[in-house]
């Protein structure tokens, strides 16, 4: 049986983990059914939807096999913001249990909602995404996922509770605390954006903790793209397995899918969410393998079901079976989303690019950001880079190799021209989130 | 028999300087001399201070960018020829200065010439061997205190 079906550090099997491994007829059964049951959920309760389809001449009866989900319209976010606050919801206030709303870059947050049913299969593939990562019971989870409105620190917390772990529910920010109860209480495992987590190894340095030295040996890391390079970098200055968690608060919050210990791609929970990559310009669907926009249709939401939601996520879907044993498919791990994109003098670009530049050069650590300004008519894009002690020298030249080094590995991966700008430790703001790791003074 | 310079990053931005020279006063870590060697961006501040590993210390835990440098001091006569005296060894040995800088002490009329070296250690020997005297930390306490 394999290590991670196991519950305990002795053993003892977990039979939430048990959708993971349904043979492929069998979860295409599931899938299929669930599907013609939220598509009918949908169209009966959602004004909007019913419209949608009536105008394609399509009813719940159309769809007859799992390739039929190509037939059904997109959700965009946008849906969410014009239906603000409560349109999409496809059950009556009675039985929502849980609103949730993500912090919108523009004006309104979009709401999601949840019945007592979604929060137990929330806390379901939660479970299974700990479970995964080799959390079991005896593990001492520190959740600093926000809590609140943001669905990270629920999720995670209801999840380590189902798998039957220790829950410290810390939530974000507060970083000396953190490394003082990380140590105190021999967490295991930790949960945040990994971007935060760099900041707490950093600070727990400076306090004089090693954290190689401390019991901590899981990181469930998500909420935000982060690089390989990255991942290399907190294993090992913490001395832990980092695992890249999915998930959107359209979608469910965290829990959509997640690494398992091969490390080579995320498992998306299936049974419950019918994931697909669509050309974004043609919306036309694509072929495991191929790269494109993760499409979700949510298969078991009761309060808010997504049919075909566009994630603006870019990946693909890795056809090969995983080492590990699950039957469930794979992404690839997502460095770029469509709307993270920079234009830059008609060059897209992405901020992970940046970041796999500045971690290929040695010795910089991935404390960075990005500024756009437009000078007489022309948009520049400068790196700022934080010097480490490791990088300093007494000597310009040697500091001035640095920054020259830096600069032409970032360009020769984005192709335009930078301005790299050395600035003093700490001067860039640590996020207690996500990271806002690009500033646009363009103002269009 | 070397001396340990410290180096710190700055931004090149008004106001700098303060902070780190603040700390150190703070801590009463006296600032023999210092050094600040700029382009228009950044600024590396070289300074030779009383206890520079307790200095580093106090710098770091408040967030700079600091190393230490192994520098060569070698006290001289506050008078004309000098210096040149000093390069001439340095010369003569084929021995290249990255940068130089100097102080002079108020109460001897003594001059303290700090070099680096690619090759401190070289540099140390030669300076030895042509009779001139090279200042350790114990001796710069001794001159200064």
């Amino acid at each position: 049986m394999l290590k991670e079906l196991w519950n305990d550090a002795e053993g003892g099997f977990h039979p939430a983990s048990a959708p993971d491994f349904l043979p492929d007829a069998h979860l295409k059964a599931v899938q299929l059914r669930r599907l013609r049951a939220v598509v009918a959920r949908a169209y009966d309760n959602v004004a909007l939807f019913r419209e949608r389809m009536t105008e394609r001449d399509l009813t719940p009866a159309s769809i007859q096999s799992l390739d039929d989900v190509a037939k059904l319209p997109f959700t965009v976010k946008a849906d969410l913001r014009d239906t603000y606050p409560f349109g999409l919801f496809a059950s009556p206030m009675g039985d929502v249990v849980r609103l949730h709303a993500s912090s919108g870059t523009t004006g309104k947050p979009i709401v999601v909602a949840y019945t007592r049913e979604d929060i137990e299969v929330w806390s379901e593939v939660m479970a299974r995404t700990l479970a995964c990562c080799g959390l079991h019971r005896g593990d001492i989870v520190q959740n600093a996922y926000g809590y609140g409105l943001f669905t990270g620190g629920l999720g995670a917390h209801y999840g380590a509770e189902a798998l039957g772990a220790t829950v410290i529910p810390i939530s974000g920010g507060n970083t000396d605390r953190q490394v003082m109860l990380m140590r105190d209480f021999a967490s295991s495992a930790i949960c945040c954006t990994p971007s935060y987590f760099i900041h707490l190894v950093e600070r727990a340095g400076e306090l004089g903790v090693d954290l190689r030295e401390l019991p901590l040996r899981v990181g469930v890391f998500g909420a935000e793209p982060w690089s390989d390079g990255m991942r290399a970098h907190v294993e090992a200055t913490a001395g832990i397995k980092a695992h890249d968690i999915y998930g959107l608060s359209e979608i469910i919050g965290p829990g959509v899918g997640v690494e398992c210990g091969e490390q080579q791609g995320l498992h998306i929970f299936e049974d419950h969410f019918l994931p697909e990559i669509i050309d974004p310009e043609t919306g036309e669907p694509l072929p495991d393998g191929s790269e494109g926009e993760l499409v979700l249709t949510t298969l078991s939401k009761k309060a808010m079901p997504m049919i075909r939601y566009r994630t603006r996520d870019i990946t693909a879907i890795i056809p090969e079976r995983c080492g590990c044993g699950r039957s469930l498919r794979r992404i690839q791990r997502i460095g770029r989303r469509s709307d993270d994109m920079i234009i830059i003098r008609g060059v897209n670009i992405f901020p992970s690019q940046v970041e796999a530049a500045l971690l290929a050069v040695e010795g910089t650590l991935p404390h960075y950001r990005i500024i756009l300004t437009r000078e007489q008519g022309l948009d520049q894009m400068t790196v700022e880079v934080e010097v480490t002690p490791e990088v300093l020298s007494d000597q310009v030249r040697m500091l001035e190799d640095v920054r020259r080094r830096i600069a032409q590995a970032i360009e020769r991966i984005v192709g335009v021209r930078v301005g790299l700008r050395l600035v003093e430790p700490h001067s860039i703001e640590r996020s207690q989130g996500k990271a806002k790791r690009v500033i646009d003074q363009r103002g269009d | 028999m070397k001396l340990n310079q410290l180096s710190l990053f700055l931004e090149n931005r008004p106001g700098r300087l303060i902070e780190p020279t603040r700390l150190l006063a703070a801590e009463g870590i006296n600032v023999m001399t210092l050094c600040l060697a700029d382009t228009a961006e950044f600024g590396i501040l070289r300074l030779i201070v009383q206890d520079p590993e307790r200095a580093a210390q106090v710098l770091n835990d408040a967030g700079w960018a600091v190393n230490l440098t192994e520098v060569v001091a070698v006290e001289v006569p506050d008078q004309p020829g000098g210096l040149a005296e000093v390069l001439e060894v340095f010369e003569q040995a084929g021995l290249n200065v990255e940068y130089v800088y100097a102080f002079t002490l108020r109460r001897e009329d003594r001059a303290i010439l700090v070099f680096r070296f690619q090759q401190p250690d070289q540099a140390i020997a030669v300076l030895e061997a042509s009779g001139h005297k090279v200042v350790d930390a114990e001796r710069l306490a001794a001159l200064v205190g």
